[in-house]
């Protein structure tokens, strides 16, 4: 029988690099997944067969597992399949934050076992497998608590940023507070009961503190983050277990997440420390109070369904304000009534636009937008001189040409899509405040940009029935 | 028994597959890889089981319930959520002319 598990695992290892690999690209992304969820659905049915699970069913081990796969699982599928297309990278930071906390149980339920060993079996045990369960439980609590707080702001429950007075300070005392409770936990012999108590309070305090502060613009970047962590958690507590495809599965999942966020922080500009470090603006010295040239004008629906219903080219920018208002369905619809008069449309996506890289091109394929029809950043800046109209949509920060153009914004220096330079601007937005950042977008102001204020689906409605009248 | 220099060697070498796996990933796919290596470290529900399988005593059995709850919901909604926005990504091709 542990031959029949070893091998599995082995059979299942292999099957979820390569679904990996498929789902790195767009056409055999979906078989990739399927693969990946039959292998642990083979995986999680044999370990019912491994020596340390009794299968007789009056084991009240046995009959709590049954009890927590179906309320785990049903939990999860309800809410996968229920919550909306925009509220998903709030929901992958909680799934993910249910695996971190699931490896530092894991953690718990191993070092509990050794504070109530006595002296004699003390013995027996590996000091190695001791230090690299503390590692787990650490980084696994860490992810645990700092995706529930990732969830709760991206959710809304919670929406300021909170940043205690001497919240570095604090954090710095919490992360020692950690090192020393998990240093005295490792080599313990025995271990101490209340000290692992405490040192699992402090790891999960040290997780919100590190979130708390964090704006939402960077959350895909921590949420990525916490991501690769449970990953290493779950390879640690693999090394704990002895369980090989734990190792190399959390393993894998540690660095292409590392490598993901990397990716991420890069196309936002900011080094994960300051991500981690800095909350958004904060460190942006003296409060720019600058004079913008200019003001906002506002232009009515129909005189901008004219404008782009006679233009030849229009680049369409989605941002989040897109992703909130569910303007993906009638964007497509506006595209394919453009289309028809002979328009060029095309979408401009910026790595970070909506909540997380690749989300507005989730929510544009929802709605059926043609892959080729929506081009990155470096593709598509190269046309916006040549476009009439540049529809920008809920989107304000990867619009904003200070980024360009100002050394003292805190953007500067973050690749933007450069709709300034189209011929003419349509700015589609709920009221005049400003971004994500609390940056004033000098976009708004240019001579070539018009304002069309409202709500992101209204807008586009109005836009339809505009162009439909002509 | 991994352990020593083979388990070193199993983590790097795991190490580099990661990296390499999706170094050439479009961004149109970000999202939904980092859904679908979210359900990959759902595997942890095998650890949880057998960290229950082997509990005894009330405290050991709470956490190790816990433990088998979170990490069922993270392969189960990690794995949902990955194909729904895949399958999204399957119509939008077959209707490419």
């Amino acid at each position: 029988m542990t031959f029949l598990i070893d091998a599995v695992y082995f059979i299942t290892t292999a099957v979820f690099i390569l679904g990996l690999k498929q789902m790195s690209s767009p056409v055999t992304a979906h078989r990739g997944i399927v693969w990946a969820g039959i292998a642990m659905v083979i995986a999680t049915l044999v370990t019912f067969g491994a020596q340390d699970i009794s299968l007789d069913i009056a084991s009240i081990n046995l009959q709590l597992m049954l009890l927590a796969i179906i309320i785990g699982s049903g939990i999860a599928y309800f809410s996968a399949k229920r919550v909306a297309m925009t509220d998903m990278p709030q929901m992958i930071a909680m799934y993910n934050g249910m695996g971190g906390g699931a490896a530092a149980a894991i953690a718990a339920v191993e070092l509990v076992k050794l504070s109530s060993a006595t002296q004699s079996d003390v013995v027996t045990h590996d000091a190695t497998m001791q230090v690299l369960a503390v590692l787990g439980a650490v980084i696994g609590s860490v992810s645990f608590s700092g995706s529930a707080i990732a969830f709760a702001k991206l959710q809304g429950i919670m929406k300021k940023t909170l940043r205690l007075p001497l919240h570095q300070l604090i954090n710095i005392v919490l992360f020692i507070g950690v090192l020393v409770t998990g240093y005295l936990v490792a080599t313990g012999q025995p271990v101490s009961f209340n000290l692992v108590i405490i040192f699992f309070i402090l790891a999960i305090i040290l997780g919100v503190m590190l979130t708390l502060p964090i704006g939402g613009a960077d959350m895909p970047v921590v949420i990525s983050l916490f991501n690769a962590l449970t990953g290493l958690a779950v390879a640690f507590e693999g090394f704990v277990l002895n369980n090989a495809a734990m190792i190399v599965a959390g393993t894998v999942v540690g660095s292409a997440g590392t490598l993901l966020t990397q990716l991420m922080a890069k196309a936002m500009n900011r080094p994960i420390s300051n991500v981690l470090f800095s909350s958004f603006g904060s460190g942006g010295g003296t409060a720019v109070e600058e004079d913008i040239e200019g003001s906002m004008k506002e232009i009515q629906a129909m005189d901008a369904a004219i404008m782009m219903a006679y233009a030849q080219k229009v680049i369409i920018v989605p941002g989040y304000g897109m992703a909130v208002a569910q303007a993906q369905h009638k964007l497509k619809e506006l595209e394919d009534l453009l289309e028809a008069r002979g328009v060029e449309v095309k979408y401009a996506i910026h790595p970070v636009a909506g909540r997380m890289p690749g989300h507005m091109n989730v929510l544009l394929a929802e709605a059926g937008v043609d892959y080729d029809r929506i081009f990155d950043l470096e593709e598509i800046n190269p046309e916006f001189p040549t476009a009439d109209v540049a529809l920008v949509i809920g989107a304000n920060d990867v619009v904003n040409p200070v980024a360009r153009t100002n050394p003292d914004s805190p953007i500067y220096g973050m690749p933007i899509l450069n709709a300034d330079k189209a011929q003419n601007v349509i700015v589609i937005k709920r009221g005049k405040g400003a971004g994500f950042s609390g940056i004033e977008n000098h976009l708004f102001y240019a001579d070539n940009t018009r304002m069309l204020y409202g709500d992101g689906q209204k807008a586009v409605s109005e836009l339809i029935a505009g162009v439909k009248t002509l | 028994m991994i352990e020593g220099l083979p388990a070193l060697y199993i983590f790097m070498l795991a190490a580099f597959t990661g990296y390499e796996v999706i170094s050439r990933v479009p961004v149109i796919l970000h999202t939904p890889l980092m859904s679908g290596s979210n359900f990959v470290h759902g595997i942890v529900l095998v650890g949880a089981m057998i960290a229950l399988g082997r509990a005894e005593g009330t405290l050991e059995l709470t956490i190790g319930f816990f433990a088998v709850t979170l990490a069922a919901g993270n392969a189960v909604g990690g794995y949902f959520s990955t194909v729904r926005m895949l399958e999204m990504f399957k119509t939008s091709s077959k209707g490419e002319k």
